[in-house]
């Protein structure tokens, strides 16, 4: 880690502002078929060795929002708006030269598919070496043996041989291992991890995981994790953003998520997953319907067309108007419905709890 | 779902004859060297003898790690793939090295579901052509017209009739999906082989998927080969389930058996490395971490095959193939030196 970058996190800390704060961010694409709104307004925060989950279905925004923070959409057509705050630095209007510096030092990404995020033609070693060496002066030989052990680190056998392969010549689990030892090569103080264990198996997808885990551990950095993978959240994450449509359905620690859920998309996406300890012929009960499209947003709430509970809101609302995240209780659960707290309460635990 | 108990399978097992049975199903692919003299100089071992059978409107799930061979057995399974040994008998028929034109009537009997609804619908085709193909490959009239069946059929499978002539692309990924149901239910089939049919697909629609599969399958009485990375999944549909290593079966049992009393600590180390969506129960359970990748298949490890990431691993295990023995309950059977029961979940 460079002297400078220690510096800028003690005084961060010292102020008591987040060490990542997301507020109202939106992205969206002009295209041919009118605007894609794939991100809506949102905001979380997120402290030094502490992880968040986001959840959500494809096309709901969840690698936009990733993207946006590693200034990805820089230079595309995308409109980005809002604010990301990293380490008190502005990113969003960043220019391009100034987050290259960023991207790689203090943030890094872990995309889904390993095949596709490295270059076939070079060796994984020299792609490990050149990420390092764009942030530091340093002679080629460092580089080298800083990217051994972090390939000897992440689990690799015998790196100082597999340095020279190539990608094709690693499995998917080794190549997911040497690409996470890429987003480390800087010491990163915050990780994107973009579905990093979708396209592996359990065994592996359980190696890579604790791995995340145990590197977090060691270098206290902060983790955000999107997945659709509920298990993969409750193993990971602190906390959990369910993202439906663009928009923050519902935010808060994991486990108010997953046992004091109250918005009909969470119960539902926390009834239609299938249990693995738990047994009997139950029906799992599917959202109906599709996902919306992004470019025409339904009115009023995002998941209004395909929620079974409208009938508890007076009036009509839901197709009137988007509800407000308003926060619930106290610890810090937020929740965008708008059907009444304690109605939504007494339906989890006499509809939707008994049949999860 | 049909609910059979493990005393009914025994019964079943014992009196009727199962719908599908394969027998020491072998599928060697060969490595080559050379272009113009090629010399085989080794081979692939993705399918190394394994036994399943299937009963009528039962659900067998299929389930490993990538390369297992879970996805070539089902190609063996519909004959998409020529088996380098053992045989495939379906109600009493032998369709292991029949002729294409032989293989023809069976087809009527045995569809398959594939895994990506992208790449499984010819995008050229509207709907219509792509499920009214199995009534004209197979010159089947149907009462009312192909047109009409086509129909029903799609709205059997939760697809609007009146979409008839729309394109592949101008559907969702689910919707694809149920695209090839009504496909592979066009001909009224008793087997159908699911390959991953729901992993390419998001979690609300997954259950979709699955909840309409399970209908079918009481409406139809349909047996499925449920082929599947995913054991949650897996644990849900199924009524026996085969978990595959490296080519062979290393334990069978009913469902529930399976999952509360497994024996091989390779279905042990699966089970554990499923993250529950249930943060609490993460938190007490006892996780086993397999240690580096699964061995390749072209030269695989002597003995039990398992043995190179197995903690309990003993001289014997290197020097003699454990058989699949019956343990346990009735249908419970298990390839390991050294089984015994452990809870994992």
């Amino acid at each position: 880690m460079t002297e400078s970058v220690t510096t800028t996190a003690s005084t961060s800390a010292g102020t008591g502002k987040p060490f990542l704060e997301l507020k109202n961010l939106q992205v969206h694409f002009p295209t041919d078929d009118g605007l894609v709104k794939a991100v809506n307004g949102l905001s979380f925060t997120l402290e030094r060795g502490k992880t968040l989950g986001i959840v959500g279905e494809s096309g709901s925004g969840k690698s936009v929002s990733s993207l946006a923070i590693m200034g990805l959409h820089k230079g595309s057509r995308a409109k980005v708006g809002g604010e990301i705050w990293l380490d008190g630095a502005e990113l969003v209007g960043m220019s391009v030269p100034e987050i290259r510096r960023l991207r790689g030092q203090q943030v890094a990404m872990i995309f889904q598919d390993p095949l596709s995020a490295m270059h076939p033609f070079y060796r994984v070693g020299d792609q490990l070496v050149e990420a390092y060496r764009v942030h530091n002066e340093v002679p080629k030989s460092v580089a080298r043996k800083r990217a051994i052990d972090l390939l000897d680190r992440v689990g690799i056998p015998s790196p100082d041989k597999r340095f020279f392969d190539y990608p094709h010549q690693f499995s998917g689990g080794m190549r997911q291992r040497a690409m996470i030892a890429m987003a480390l090569m800087c010491d990163p103080q915050l990780l994107i991890a973009d579905e990093p264990t979708t396209a592996l198996d359990v065994t592996v997808q359980a190696q890579i995981l604790d791995l995340m885990m145990d590197l977090q551990k060691e270098f206290n950095s902060a983790i955000v994790i999107i997945t659709h993978d509920l298990g993969v959240v409750a193993q990971m994450a602190q906390d959990v953003v369910v993202m439906y449509g663009g928009r923050v359905v519902e935010a808060g620690p994991v486990r108010e998520i997953f046992y004091r859920p109250e918005m009909p998309y969470t119960w539902g996406l926390l009834g239609s997953i299938p249990r693995v300890n738990r047994g009997g012929d139950h029906r799992l009960k599917s959202i109906r319907g599709t996902p919306p499209s992004l470019i025409n947003l339904p009115k009023g709430c995002p998941f209004q067309p395909r929620c079974d509970y409208q009938q508890h809101v007076e009036g009509h609302s839901c197709t009137g108007e988007v509800p407000d995240l308003l926060q619930i209780g106290t610890e810090d659960h937020r929740v965008r419905c708008h059907i009444e707290t304690g109605q939504r309460k007494k339906l989890f635990t006499e509809q939707i709890k008994p049949n999860l | 779902m049909s609910t059979s108990t493990a005393a009914e399978q025994v019964i079943r097992a014992g009196q009727g004859e199962a719908l599908l049975e394969v027998k020491g199903l072998q599928r060697y692919f060969p490595v080559t060297r050379g272009i113009v003299f090629q010399r085989q100089v080794g081979a692939v071992k993705a399918v190394d003898g394994i036994d399943l059978s299937i009963h009528t409107g039962e659900t067998l799930g299929v389930v490993g790690e990538s390369g297992c061979g879970k996805t070539t057995t089902g190609r063996l399974v519909t004959r998409l793939d020529e088996p380098t040994g053992g045989s495939i008998t379906f109600e009493g028929e032998d369709l292991t090295h029949l002729s294409r034109a032989k293989m023809r009537p069976f087809r009527r009997e045995i569809q398959m579901i594939f895994q990506d609804p992208f790449s499984s619908l010819n995008p050229r085709q509207t709907i219509g052509t792509i499920i009214a193909a199995p009534f004209q490959i197979q010159k089947v009239d149907s009462e009312g017209g192909t047109k009409k069946a086509v129909q029903a059929l799609m709205e059997r499978v939760g697809l609007n009739p009146e979409h008839y002539n729309r394109y592949p692309h101008e559907f969702s990924g689910g919707q694809r999906q149920r695209i090839g149901v009504a496909r592979a239910l066009a001909l009224r089939p008793k087997l159908i082989v699911c390959d991953e049919p729901v992993s390419a697909l998001d979690v609300s629609i997954q259950a979709q998927i699955v909840n309409l599969l399970e209908d079918l399958q009481d409406e139809f009485n349909l047996a499925y080969l449920f082929i599947a990375h995913d054991l949650s999944v897996i644990r849900h549909i199924s009524d026996r389930v085969a978990v595959m290593y490296l080519g062979k079966v290393v334990e069978v049992a009913d469902r529930d058996e399976l999952y509360n009393h497994a024996r091989h600590p390779y279905t042990h180390a699966l089970l554990s490395a499923v993250p529950e969506a249930d943060p609490d129960a993460l938190a007490h359970r006892e996780r086993i971490r397999l240690t580096g990748d699964v061995p390749s298949p072209l030269n695989p490890p002597s003995g039990c095959r398992f043995r190179t990431r197995c903690w309990k691993a003993q001289d014997i295990c290197a020097e003699q193939e454990p058989p699949l023995v019956q343990i346990g309950a009735p249908g419970h059977q298990a390839a390991c030196h050294f089984p015994e029961e452990r809870d994992v979940i």
